[in-house]
């Protein structure tokens, strides 16, 4: 394989290689660094810290990224076949313990500095008179419900579920608590913790807001819970997340995290439309 | 075994017959070139469906031909579908590891044919009719299935009542998934049988090629992996035929108008954990032939030994086995224990140890080599370059906090895209260039070769970068379009971007149909070693007759010798005898 032929493409070939990777090293970087396409801005504590690990891991592998991708790109050029004798080597003990220890102890640094906010959303529980909301997802379309004057959630059964009759959580039609409110979006007030029971009544969904940071499956046979605290009045998109069939992508609706005083004002409303 | 055990071949004279010879073979190698071909056709198929899906994207109002007008969700996500299980199972999972390892695997490691050459025929017939019956879905009057290549129960499970897509096209997926399970198992069993009990004498595990550990790694995983969908598969055909309840909760309401479902007692989460204690190791067991292929390639052409051999060996069954104990970071957001998300973290982190060793030592290889840049060559570059990529956007995914944001995202797309879909075609399509003169007597055309790369690298990456951007700003899989959502509308120039990229990577594809068909008949003759290689593919004539070898030859030395110095070649084949090596000294 010293060919004459293998010279002359080979020199192309690799300035041509090099410099495609240098040019993805380029652009990576600075639409990373740049912030060019980001997340929008998270709307609680937890959301930060999930930001910040997202920030210290786009570190670590940025380095990493561009040292792999700019080492590849100068080998390409540095040992192309100019007729050169090779360096032999079968390997070398000690770069294979030097970079499996250094990549086990960087990995592992890594997830364990990411248990904190995982924790903080799935290990410590709401606290005690932290908002109660109901949500029930169904193909396609969500419900969100609230106790209500009494505080109290009234019993559900899947035999009274109806949409037309706007009663999509089934309540009990024979109880005596019939002053829930159920709403087609969700209302929060700001600061103020909340604890989201989810459900569905079909297949699985998947309760996302980009803002909160959140994104938890809704499955069947199970009420599974979320909690968090919304810092910023306004208005956000809720997703699904989880394809639930043909109208999985228009199945979507609002957060609206308002001020305590106009929460008090949308539930005394909703309450008088519940009377009427 | 003894010596004379391997002498004796299976079938001394070739069937003469067409149909024994071509279509109902029992040769290792025919079998592999049919595999090799049903991951052509396949990949055509899932490539064209990628096209039309990504046209929709890219003009949402647009009429697209054969939809009759503007493609309708459910239409979008049957292509989706339909691409996702063609690309994973009847290409990434057929070619590398079926194709190439039938082909090759027996004569790397010095035997006639597989260990039981008429299982391996019937694992090939298996996987035709379980791909038949896949299309077949295309064609049903409820429509090709819509639920993603995971196919999620309830909605899965239940029939036609949760909407279209739901009746006999989604059946004929399972049972053809089924059958896929079937005949991978019994495929693996063999490659697993083959590689234990047919080397030749010298044919050590520590010398074998890395490409032999690749496949012999990915068939104990197949062997651990299928046989899990293949039971997931029956259960939920049950749930689907039978009125069983095996992944259905009991209070099911579709409809206003009709009762709660009768099923009681299933669970989903069920189907997801057997499904990813499968789906996980079926990454690598997309991933871990290109592995070896690309160390065989890159160890060819720097004209240097693989730079750590055993390391790369040890790390190899290192991911095989850690990739069982990874499934839950795909179920981060799924419902399931939280608790148990803090140990898959840290076990998908630790899969990323033996990958970066990997990594560092194909760097190593090229380290002072020699480096001659043959498409084969390129592609193996390629995928060095695409695994870093891809491999780095894991460690985003493998932590569960930030798992929460990027699940199911176009994040997620990009991930997987780059590591085991791109990098392991890349994988297959450096053994195509390397093994085409082997298989079929002619190079292939290496300019044509080059210029494929080119632009299939650039695209890859075209296609694929964006997609990061795109799931960090929150857009989500599995979307037929913005769903009138404002921030996933304001992602349009990307997504047009994306198709522009991937129309004109996918008719680069053509130069490769073109030259590899061309090849066949008018590639320069290629001889027996024209890479000039160690290995054993590289002592018999090409293509390699019936048996492969006239005698079974011995082996002597590890296979990746190259560049020793003090000798006049720059390379010593496995099968040379001391003697005969003493004779090439300088």
């Amino acid at each position: 394989m010293r060919s004459e032929e293998g010279q002359r493409g080979s020199t192309a070939a690799a300035v041509v290689l090099s410099l495609m990777l240098l040019i993805l090293v380029a652009t990576t970087v600075y639409l990373f660094a740049a912030r060019v396409y980001p997340m929008p801005p998270a709307i609680t504590r937890v959301g930060h810290w999930i930001d910040r690990q997202y920030d210290l891991t786009l570190w670590v592998t940025g380095v990493i990224f561009v040292l792999a991708q700019v080492g590849l790109a100068w080998m390409v050029f540095r040992y192309r076949d100019r007729g050169q004798k090779v360096h032999f080597t079968r390997g070398s003990h000690v770069l294979e313990l030097v970079w499996t220890t250094a990549t086990f102890i960087l990995f592992t640094t890594l997830g364990a500095m990411a248990v904190h906010a995982w924790a903080q959303v799935h290990f410590v529980s709401p606290a005690p008179g932290a908002l109660q909301v109901d949500v029930m997802a169904e193909q396609f379309t969500w419900n969100f419900r609230y106790p209500g004057p009494d505080g109290k959630f009234a019993p559900t059964s899947p035999k009274d579920y109806s949409d037309s009759n706007g009663n999509p959580f089934g309540i009990d039609t024979s109880s005596k608590d019939q002053d829930d409110i159920v709403s087609p979006y969700l209302e929060l007030p700001v600061g103020q913790e909340v604890e989201l029971r989810l459900e569905s009544k079909d297949v699985i969904h998947d309760f996302y807001v980009r803002e909160l940071r959140i994104k938890q499956d809704i499955v069947p046979g199970m009420i599974i819970p979320i909690h968090f605290t919304p810092l910023q009045i306004g208005t956000y998109d809720i997703l699904c997340a989880q394809l639930c069939g043909m109208g999985h992508n228009r199945m979507h609706s609002t957060l609206r995290v308002v001020s305590e005083a106009d929460f008090q004002k949308w539930l005394k409303q909703q309450e008088a439309e519940n009377q009427q | 075994m003894s010596a004379e055990a391997h002498v004796v071949s299976h079938a001394p004279h070739a069937p003469r017959g067409f149909i024994r010879r071509y279509i109902f073979s029992t040769d290792h190698k025919v079998i592999g070139i049919q595999y090799w071909l049903l991951a052509l056709a396949a990949v055509s198929v899932g490539m064209v469906l990628s096209w039309l899906f990504r046209a929709h994207l890219a003009w949402p109002n647009a009429a697209i031909p054969g939809f009759g007008g503007v493609m309708k969700p459910e239409q979008y996500l049957a292509l989706v579908t339909m691409h996702g299980t063609i690309m994973i199972f009847f290409v990434l999972t057929v070619a590398p590891q079926s194709g190439f390892g039938n082909y090759f695997l027996p004569i790397q490691i010095g035997a006639d044919d597989m260990a039981f050459p008429r299982l391996n025929m019937l694992s090939f017939w298996i996987t035709f009719v379980a791909f038949l019956v896949l299309v077949s879905a295309f064609f049903t009057s409820a429509g090709a299935p819509i639920n993603g290549w995971t196919s999620y129960p309830p909605l899965s499970a239940v029939g036609s009542i949760a909407g279209p897509g739901q009746g006999t096209g989604e059946t004929l997926w399972v049972i053809s998934i089924a059958l896929f399970c079937l005949a991978s198992l019994l495929t693996a069993l063999n490659f697993i049988s083959t590689t234990i009990e047919m080397r030749t004498q010298g044919m050590s595990l520590m010398r074998m090629p890395l490409t032999v550990w690749g496949w012999f790694v990915t068939a104990v995983l197949g062997l651990l992996a299928f046989g899990v969908l293949l039971a997931a598969c029956i259960l939920v055909l049950l749930d689907r035929l039978a009125a069983t309840s095996f992944f259905i909760p009991a209070g099911l309401v579709f409809s206003d108008t009709q009762p709660p479902l009768t099923h009681a007692g299933g669970s989903p989460l069920l189907w997801e954990h057997l499904f990813w204690f499968f789906g996980h190791p079926e990454v690598y067991i997309a991933i871990l032939p290109a592995m070896g292929i690309t160390s065989h390639v890159l160890s060819s052409f720097s004209r240097k030994p693989v730079f750590g051999y055993k390391a790369m060996a040890y790390s190899l069954c290192a991911i095989g086995f850690l990739s069982f104990t990874v499934w839950g970071h795909h179920m981060f957001v799924s419902g399931m224990s939280p608790y148990s998300a803090l140990a898959f973290s840290f076990l998908t982190l630790a899969i990323g140890v033996p990958s970066a060793i990997k990594t560092f030592n194909w760097l190593g290889t090229l380290w002072g080599g020699r480096i001659h840049f043959t498409a084969a060559m390129l592609f193996a570059i390629g995928f060095v370059s695409l695994f870093v990529t891809g491999g780095l956007s894991g460690l985003f995914l493998a932590q569960p906090s930030i798992d929460l944001p990027l699940h199911d995202t176009y994040f997620v797309i990009a991930h997987f895209h780059i590591v085991m879909g791109v990098a392991a075609i890349f994988g297959i399509f450096a053994g195509t260039y390397y093994w085409f003169p082997k298989m079929f007597g002619r190079k292939m055309n290496e300019k044509l070769g080059k210029a494929h790369f080119w632009i299939t690298f650039a695209g890859a990456y075209l296609i694929f970068m964006p997609m990061h951007w795109m799931g960090i700003m929150g857009a989500l899989r599995r979307y037929a379009d913005p769903g009138g959502l404002p921030f996933l509308e304001r992602m349009a120039p990307i997504d047009l971007f994306i198709t522009i990229a991937a129309f004109i990577t996918g008719a680069a594809q053509l130069l490769f149909y073109f030259n590899f068909f061309w090849s066949l008949r008018h590639g320069e003759k290629a001889g027996e070693n024209p890479w000039h290689a160690t290995t054993l593919e590289w002592t018999i004539p090409s293509p390699p007759p019936h048996g492969n070898f006239v005698e079974i030859p011995r082996v002597y030395r590890g296979p990746y010798e190259y560049g020793l110095p003090g000798y006049k070649e720059d390379f010593l084949p496995q099968h040379l005898t001391p003697e005969q090596v003493a004779k090439m000294a300088t």
